[in-house]
């Protein structure tokens, strides 16, 4: 179990890098949906199937293929060789280290961290997993949010299409 | 089998796939690639509730209170690229480029 979870982990966070180190958009593309791909195996996991299954189906696959339909459609040429200056490299170096630093020093410090996977009892077998659950609670505590974000993708879907037009009159 | 993952493992992980994307976004100059590591962010962010969600175990079940915000979250994620990646569409019309070194005209 915790050999699999190195190994995806060291998936998603190469599959991070490969996107920002490459200097091909398409090539940066499908290292994103390595680094999904191994973001999802982590969920599943964290036995959060449903949760797992939309992140291959939602990011790796809706949302990737838009981003390469879009790479593919307006032809971006390699990003040219020129080296990045110094002050934007140097002042991410130091922001990022500085992040993983105190992330680590604060983790280190919290009780709640070192906690172990606690044993799952309560889930399981037919009508109990964990899709029901989080169904039930979409569909109970959570209707009105439900609603928002229907109109939500409605008027975003209208937004595209009138964003889309060649004449914006 | 005893499984020696503890919640620090996943939350490392996620701090540096973070990490990452904040780099990206400040090295890069390619738009959509700028676009595709604040997604790479948000997914960091999933990362962190799931675990905590599968560490607050009450009566053997994981909090799924963060499954569910979750499910917003990537809901609200679709939306936001595709709007985004129809105004980057609309900007490469009038300009036709995507480099944010060259998309200054608000600077003169």
């Amino acid at each position: 179990m915790t050999f699999l979870f190195y190994i995806f982990a060291a998936l998603t966070l190469i599959g991070g890098i490969g996107v920002v180190v490459n200097r091909n958009p398409v090539t940066s593309a499908f290292s994103m949906i390595i680094s999904f791909l191994g973001l999802a195996a982590l969920f599943i996991q964290l036995d959060a199937y449903l949760v797992g299954i939309l992140q291959i189906l939602v990011y790796a696959g809706a949302i990737m293929v838009l981003f390469l339909f879009i790479i593919m459609l307006l032809d971006i040429p390699k990003e040219e060789k020129k080296r990045f200056p110094v002050f934007t490299l140097g002042g991410t170096i130091i922001l990022v280290v500085t992040f993983i630093g105190l992330l680590i020093t604060v983790l280190k410090r919290s009780k709640i961290g070192t906690a172990k996977l606690p044993e799952l009892t309560g889930v399981g077998g037919p009508g109990n997993s964990d899709v029901h659950k989080i169904g039930e609670l979409l569909f109970s505590q959570y209707w009105f949010p439900v609603q928002v974000v229907g109109i939500l993708l409605l008027v975003s879907t209208v937004g595209v299409v009138v964003l889309s037009k060649r004449e914006l009159k | 089998m005893e499984s020696a993952l503890t919640l620090n493992h996943f939350l490392i992980v996620s701090g540096i796939l973070f990490a990452i994307g904040l780099a990206g976004v400040l090295v890069r100059r390619n738009l959509i690639i700028i676009f595709m590591c604040l997604e790479l962010m948000l997914s960091a962010a999933n990362l962190t509730l799931v675990a905590f969600s599968r560490f607050n175990v009450q009566e053997g079940q994981p909090n799924y209170e963060g499954h569910v915000f979750l499910f917003f979250i990537i809901t609200v994620a679709a939306a936001e690229v595709a709007v985004g990646l129809a105004i980057i569409v609309a900007l490469f019309r009038s300009r036709e480029t995507t480099d944010v070194g060259k998309l200054n005209t608000m600077k003169h």
